[in-house]
């Protein structure tokens, strides 16, 4: 293979050059992971804390935004990097901590361990983070940059040997990237798992032009947030795999999809891309190799359905984004009618890494039939919520227990929610399967594209069912009419179960309806809409049948079946914590000063549960609600 | 009241300047149409078919489709509670419940007073920090029903600050030109 391009080299030189004077070794450097999920737990307060403690003190510090390390259990995080120290990681900083590490440990010179959750290298003193038993299932691929550099400076990602892979691709044959893609094995991370190669490969081969490639960044699963933090945190590497697809297809033109849900992963793409466009990495004559292809982005408008290939091509051309029968393929008949490319942004980021460290490096990670890694986000009842990347075939305990920490506030595992609305709720007994493409649909759920959401028991199974339904039914674009009218019904029935209206016939009718939807719907929402169903009434039978034969709830959560009570004998005379948080005014002091919940006026909240003091835990739920004792004292 | 359709003309008119006639281009267009109007009233459907040279009932068709999209004015603040699964599953219809109990509106309403309007939202990615309220443009993560009432004593207590310091300032002017758009 020839030399490196001496524009790129130029590229490359210049971005080290700037990152080595970032990080000369003569002032602390300070990051703040202001993704998203940063942002919502405070990040920008403490940032703007750290800034203006910085400035008070004139100290000379770099202070700089990165996205997220996948920690968003212990947000906002900050890294300080402090010359002659290793680099060490602080959760959950509020803006009172950011005040005292700016003070004790970049001014002063205690590391102020109590608030570290390690150090980010190996050294002798301080443990180090990735001597955490998490790390030793994980394995970082796409996720590596991921809250370590600042995705609005592609000199960052440019310095950590980005865009070598698309100089590298330029100065192959496409027919060698395509084949490349097909040894490594990759296939699609946007839910169906279909190998990518082949999709490129029709793609390439459909005679007419110009070709476009698609960046799916729809990410309509709700629990699922991988899409979102990738965007947010390595943008460049997103595009960059974008660019070597294009040059492996043939592609003049391109679109990165991203949900309208998502300001801020539209905003640090836009940035991405002008910065790409200026290196000359992207737009016209790439890099001098007479390569055209630009992208654009467009901003989904809040519809799951769009998230299917057809329709969000559909929602591109300015139409309702309604799916469309297969064949043809977007690949052979897509965009205005051209071929067109449509792919993950997980698949995406892959194609650096792949491109620069070999097929045989990807094939080498994973399984048999799932070949590299997994993003999962969990979310739900874990004790450590936000991402994780494992080889595939990592089993569910691992991830949700090894990982995520297991159970928060020690409570029992019930199931775990996964591939979103089209996926299923798996029990207890599903937990040593291998989570790869196919282990999870033989078990009646799917890997989808990585939401993970753990219940445990204080989560009721046929409420998920029901919440699922709900959305999906409303998702419907109402094309197919067992999908717009089956869902429809699925819900109402479902809707009576926890209300107490069940039948017992029910359960069947489910189950026939669930195989009707499933024959009669055109694309993958239908088809997958009766997996929540399918997958809790196999599982967790039993819940269906205390809904409709007992009227009861066993996770206590249906509203319906439920009720709020204080226990006369744990209620404490002189607290009162219960009353006065109430939000509905419903609990007051009987004679004896033991509290009473009016349930006439009770909304079922649960903010007298949350604020009942521990050592009484006096307040309760009982199902069904007819079993609160009648109140002998009501003034 | 005549200056309202003049208004929604003017700036859809901004907006259509910045576009080719491209069909391609009526989701963006719809977009940028609300981020400056707050909703897309009819008047602005009628010009937009106008301008692309396509029926009015392909926009309209558009407009009605995608969740996005609003076509009543919105109120001063939005409030989006979180309900995807992360969030429903800790309690973001307890949350709900609360805003909707707080404000006397239901989803999709806006208060009397142009204030605040009430929606809900599948996921914004935030599913750690669940259940979770996107309040204007801030996330605010772990609302329960107490943190409801927290939010919005802040705004009140805002906006009496706002009407006392500044007279017939700031805040009272804002109130005015989003009610009237
Ligand atoms: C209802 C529905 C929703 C979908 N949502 C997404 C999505 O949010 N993101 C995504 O990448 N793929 C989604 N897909 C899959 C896409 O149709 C398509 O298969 C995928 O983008 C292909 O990319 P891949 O080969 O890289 O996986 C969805 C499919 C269906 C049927
Ligand atoms: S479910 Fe609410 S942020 Fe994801």
């Amino acid at each position: 293979m020839p030399e490196a391009n001496a524009a790129f080299q130029q590229i490359k030189n210049d971005a080290l050059d700037h990152v080595q004077r970032f990080y000369d070794g003569s002032k602390p450097v300070i990051m703040v992971g202001t993704a998203t999920c940063g942002r919502a737990a405070g990040a920008l307060e403490v940032l703007g804390v750290i800034r203006k403690a910085l400035d008070k003190e004139h100290v000379d510090a770099a202070v700089l935004e990165v996205g997220c390390m996948g920690h968003c259990y212990a947000e906002p995080l900050v890294i300080i990097n402090k010359p002659g120290h290793p680099a060490m990681a602080y959760g959950y900083v509020t803006p009172e901590i950011a005040q005292r590490l700016v003070r004790d440990y970049v001014i002063g010179e205690d590391p102020s361990l109590e608030f570290t959750l390690g150090a980010l290298e190996e050294n002798d003193l301080i443990p180090s983070i990735y001597d955490l038993p998490r790390y030793s299932y994980e394995q970082h691929i796409i996720l590596t940059n991921c809250g370590y550099i600042d995705p609005e400076d592609i000199r960052q990602y440019i310095a950590k040997g980005g865009y070598e892979a698309l100089d590298r691709a330029l100065r192959m044959q496409p027919q060698e990237i395509v084949d490349e893609v097909r040894e490594s094995g990759l296939r699609g991370r946007g839910g169906a798992g279909f190998p990518t190669w082949q999709k490129w490969e029709a793609c390439r081969d459909a005679p007419s032009k110009p070709r476009y490639v698609i960046c799916n960044g729809d990410e309509g699963d709700p629990g699922a947030f991988m899409d979102r933090a990738i965007l947010e945190s390595d943008p460049h590497q997103v595009i960059e795999g974008m660019v070597i697809a294009a040059y492996a297809v043939g592609a003049r033109y391109g679109y990165i999809y991203v949900r309208a849900e998502y300001p801020l992963a539209v905003r640090r793409v836009q940035i991405a891309l002008r910065q790409a466009r200026s290196l000359g990495l992207l737009g016209r004559n790439i890099l001098g190799s007479g390569f055209n292809f630009d992208i654009k982005l467009f901003q989904g408008s809040g519809a799951f359905v769009c998230g299917e290939e057809t329709a969000l091509i559909a929602s591109i051309e300015g139409k309702p984004g309604i799916p469309r029968y297969r064949p043809p393929f977007p690949a052979v008949s897509g965009l205005h009618g051209k071929p067109t490319l449509i792919d993950n942004v997980k698949t995406l980021a892959y194609l650096p890494q792949i491109i620069n460290n070999g097929s045989e490096w990807f094939a080498g990670i994973g399984t048999e039939g799932s070949r590299g890694t997994a993003v999962f986000a969990l979310a739900g009842k874990v004790i450590n919520t936000g991402l994780t990347e494992v080889p595939m075939g990592t089993t569910l305990r691992q991830i949700i227990f090894d990982i995520g920490g297991g159970i928060p506030n020690g409570k029992r595992f019930k199931a775990v929610q996964i591939g979103g609305p089209s996926g299923g709720c798996l029990p207890e007994a599903a937990l040593d399967l291998p989570v790869d493409f196919d282990s999870l649909s033989e078990a009646g759920a799917m890997m989808g594209s990585g939401g993970m959401v753990v219940l445990d028991e204080d989560d009721c199974m046929v409420e998920v069912a029901r919440y699922f339904l709900e959305f999906t039914q409303r998702e419907s674009c109402g094309k197919c009419t067992m999908c717009r009218l089956g869902t429809k019904h699925m819900l109402e029935m479902l809707t009576d179960i926890t209300q107490g209206r069940g039948r017992v016939e029910d359960m069947e009718t489910l189950q026939e309806l669930a195989e009707d939807i499933k024959a009669g719907s055109l694309c993958g929402l239908g088809k997958t809409a009766p997996n929540p169903i399918l997958t809790t009434l196999k599982y967790f039978r039993d819940e269906y049948e205390a809904h409709i034969k007992e009227k009861r709830c066993p996770a206590l959560m249906c509203h319906d079946l439920i009720a709020y009570y204080i226990l006369p004998d744990k209620c404490e005379r002189s607290c009162d914590a219960c009353v006065g948080t109430c939000t509905v005014e419903a609990i007051s002091s009987n004679r004896k000063g033991i509290k009473v919940i009016d349930q006439e006026k009770c909304v079922k909240c649960n903010t007298c549960l949350d604020a009942c003091p521990p050592q009484y835990n006096a307040v309760i739920r009982l199902s069904p609600p007819e079993l609160v004792p009648a109140s002998k004292d009501k003034k | 009241m005549t200056e309202e359709p003049k208004q929604i003309l003017q700036g859809t008119g901004k907006v259509l300047k910045e576009f080719s006639k491209k069909k391609e281009n009526l989701v963006p267009i719809l977009q940028q149409v609300q981020n400056q109007l707050g909703y897309i009233p009819r008047e602005a459907m009628l010009e937009i078919a106008d301008y692309l040279g396509i029926p009015d009932m392909d926009v309209y068709s558009v407009v009605t489709f995608y969740n996005q999209f609003r076509r009543n004015p919105p109120g001063k603040h939005s409030i989006r509670v979180c309900l995807g699964t992360a969030c429903h599953m800790k309690g973001g219809y307890i949350v709900l419940d609360a805003w909707k109990r707080r404000l006397g509106i239901e989803q999709g309403g806006t208060t009397p007073d142009r204030e605040f309007d009430l929606d809900t939202v599948a996921c914004v990615g935030c599913c750690a920090m669940a259940p979770v309220t996107v309040v204007d443009t801030e996330v605010e993560g772990k609302t329960s029903p107490t943190r409801v009432d927290g939010i919005l004593l802040s705004y009140k207590l805002e906006k009496e600050k706002g009407s006392k310091g500044k007279g017939k300032g700031k805040s009272k002017g804002k109130a005015k030109s989003k009610s009237n758009g």
